[in-house]
């Protein structure tokens, strides 16, 4: 309600463009897949407890992908693992976003050398949106990683281009 | 029970199975042969006054010199004493017998040294890969192992 | 869409028959449902490969190796032992001080070195917190699992306060690189030892708020009683270890049992699985066992604390780390998971030859299937949360 609060001068009608409107819905409200995978899982899980709170931003843990917008990757990617979260990214229904969190999501992280059975990166097998560096990023990081994924989706449009 | 007892005793009992013994090392530890494993170590589980019924760690080795091996880490809970067992075989034909049936923690173990090493485990009852997927080449941990370019279209090095 | 193969176990489905109330024989078969490696409850990337008759679980095939990092192939590369125990603490990533205590006590064996006694305590100190912070981890997850979402929030308020004093102390919230080989990264700051008695008598009466919201609900009960009972001897064949072991009865802890630094200086119990409200070795006892042991570190950190003497915690940092060539050594240390064993070989040079770690979660997690057939399908949930596993230690 911050965002309408006292806001109103005569009226309680605003106009807004719809795109705009769908998108402060969508936004306020980005349920996330509940996919942790090593340590960065555990930042993850306190991001969601009480001192930090990653409810508040409307994100709540599903357990299927059926039903979220973003899959927040948590942690090193295997490549045992990398087609399993192919199928995981591909059982999103769309609009759907991937934050990759922490380093080992991002690069490969400390194993980016001799990892044999390191992914050097989700990217390398599903589209991301936002990178939350760190190692293990603090749940503050996190949370702006989420910041960022909403300043994306504010700036979304349904409007085709038009054509040429 | 010291190690030295330990030693005199295994090689009364099995006499050319125990090859090697190094007693004064700061963990003293003592080489067996590789196609006698399952009997010395059921031997030492079940005697009374050795009880070593608990496998410590099982690790496979690449000794780089052509050699791979397998050394054993037990101990007793009972007697709290502690010995190191080692087993070597050449690398070209690495047969080591299996020792999953005294203690059913070296299943898994020796699961994983077949999976890093390519040590085969003769009598084990379920010797698949654990950690790598099921179609990967090679094996990971040896000292001359090249990692794969790609891995079903996935870049595997950096 | 890229494929990985996964060969499938030579298991072949049994078919059975039974007889319906109309006289009629029915022909049942078993099912294979997999727990796959994303599931809210399996506590990290696990494949639970089930066989099921109806609701009883004839057989559990679980399936690791979806968090292999390598870690045993960087140790050798790396070129120096300090640069391994920042990998030795991603290992086991919800206890990540007693990861890195055991691979430096291994290296301190092999090089022959005596840290001061002010580093042993401020180490005891430290590896205590953690075990607690470790067991609040097991027990909210565990409520989790079995549907109460309250202490989970309660055990991570008291959580985030041990991270306060991590953070304060070496600057980082969950893996700290701060035991090294040979001392440690940081002294404590000046107001530690005040904050650290504070949150010890503030965290004594939590314990007993989590155990009347939790451990002695009637529910949980109900549902931990009785299952997945793990018996004495298929304990110690499988070497389960931690409150794995503690849980079914007996009466063994590294601590005691293979003391290594200031352990027999202080004064504690080991705590035992009694069979209080089912058999021994039940999932309520090993829970039972995390609880007391959380009371049982308060009590080690408040001794240490006060007999903590003054020094330098880095006088004894060796310049070179250069162990002797056919220098090799295996050291256990009581984590929060059970029994953490490095295998460190050395041939001369600056790094490692071979290290192999003995994950605590990698050895009872092979206990699994023993524990697991005949129960109910809704049980596995909280057998597999009562093993206390991180993939991180099981697939290193």
């Amino acid at each position: 309600m911050a965002l309408l609060h006292q806001r109103f001068e005569n009226d309680n009608v605003f106009v807004v463009p719809f795109d705009k409107f769908l998108n402060w819905a969508r936004l306020s409200s980005i349920w996330q897949m509940q996919f942790g995978l090593a340590c960065c899982a555990i930042e993850m899980m306190a991001a969601s407890a009480s001192n930090f709170d990653i409810m508040r931003f409307g994100v709540i843990p599903r357990a299927t992908p059926r039903q979220v917008d973003v899959m927040f990757v948590a942690g090193t990617v295997t490549i045992k693992m990398a087609s399993r979260i192919k199928r995981l990214y591909d059982q999103m229904p769309e609009p759907r976003y991937v934050i990759s969190m922490g380093s080992c999501a991002n690069c490969g992280g400390p194993y980016w050398e001799h990892g044999y059975h390191v992914l050097k990166g989700v990217d390398r097998v599903i589209p991301v949106d936002v990178y939350v560096p760190g190692c293990p990023p603090r749940p503050e990081a996190l949370l702006e990683g989420i910041i960022k994924l909403q300043d994306k989706i504010r700036k979304d449009s349904y409007l085709r281009k038009p054509a040429k | 029970m010291t190690a030295q007892d330990i030693h005199d005793k295994l090689k009364a009992a099995f006499g050319d199975a125990v090859q090697e013994a190094k007693l004064d090392a700061m963990q003293p530890w003592i080489r067996i042969a590789p196609n006698r494993t399952a009997e010395v170590c059921a031997w030492l589980h079940d005697q009374p006054e050795m009880k070593l019924d608990y496998l410590m760690c099982l690790s496979g080795m690449d000794y780089n010199n052509g050699k791979l091996g397998v050394v054993y880490h037990l101990s007793s809970i009972e007697h709290k004493h502690k010995i190191v067992l080692k087993t070597e075989c050449p690398k070209d034909d690495p047969h080591v017998l299996t020792v999953s049936g005294v203690w059913g923690t070296a299943n898994w173990h020796e699961r994983e040294a077949y999976d890093m090493y390519g040590i085969i485990f003769d009598g084990h009852p379920d010797l698949r890969r654990l950690l790598m997927p099921d179609d990967w080449d090679g094996h990971p941990l040896r000292k001359d192992y090249k990692v794969q370019e790609f891995y079903h279209g996935m870049k595997v090095p950096y | 869409m890229i494929e990985a193969k996964t060969l499938p176990t030579n298991y072949v489905t049994k078919p059975g028959a039974i007889k319906s109330s109309s006289g009629k024989t029915l022909r049942t078969e078993e099912m294979i449902v997999n727990m796959g490696p994303q599931h809210p409850s399996t506590h990290g990337v696990l494949r639970l490969e089930i066989i099921i008759d109806g609701e009883i679980i004839n057989d559990v095939i679980p399936h690791i190796g979806y968090l292999h990092r390598c870690f045993e192939k960087h140790a050798e590369h790396m070129t120096n032992y300090q640069q391994v125990i920042p990998y030795a603490d991603r290992m086991d990533y919800c206890s990540a001080i007693t990861n890195e205590w055991a691979f430096a006590l291994a290296a301190e064996r092999m090089l022959k070195i005596e840290v001061p006694e002010r580093v042993e305590y401020i180490r005891v100190i430290m590896a205590e917190l953690q075990r607690i912070a470790s067991h609040l981890i097991a027990v909210g997850t565990y409520g989790i699992d079995a549907g109460a979402f309250t202490p989970f929030l309660y055990c991570f308020i008291d959580r985030e306060k041990i991270l306060d004093l991590f953070e304060m102390t070496c600057g980082a919230r969950l893996l700290y690189n701060y035991v090294w080989i040979g001392g440690l990264s940081h002294d404590l700051p000046p107001k530690f030892v005040e904050q650290t008695k504070e949150f010890c008598t503030y965290f004594r009466p939590r314990i007993k708020m989590i155990n009347d919201l939790l451990t002695y609900n009637e529910i949980f009960v109900k549902r931990t009683a009785n299952v997945g009972v793990l018996p004495k001897d298929v304990a110690i064949n499988y070497a389960a270890s931690g409150p794995m072991l503690r849980g079914s009865g007996i009466n063994w802890d590294l601590r005691r049992d293979d003391p290594y630094s200031v352990y027999d200086k202080l004064e504690w119990e080991p705590q035992i699985g009694k069979g209080e409200v089912g058999a021994v070795g039940d999932c309520w006892d090993r829970h039972i066992v995390r609880m007391r042991e959380m009371e049982q570190s308060l009590n080690i950190i408040e001794q240490a604390l006060a007999k903590l003497p003054e020094g330098n915690v880095q006088a004894a940092l060796p310049k070179r780390i250069r162990p002797d060539k056919d220098a090799e050594v295996y050291v256990r240390t009581e984590t929060p998971r059970g029994e953490l064993g490095f295998y460190v070989v050395s041939d001369g040079t600056a790094s490692p030859f071979r290290v192999k770690a003995r994950g605590p979660a990698f050895v009872n997690l092979s206990v699994l299937p023993e524990i697991s057939r005949g129960a109910m399908l809704a049980d596995l949930v909280l057998i597999a949360g009562s093993v206390d596993i991180v993939l991180g230690e099981v697939d290193r």
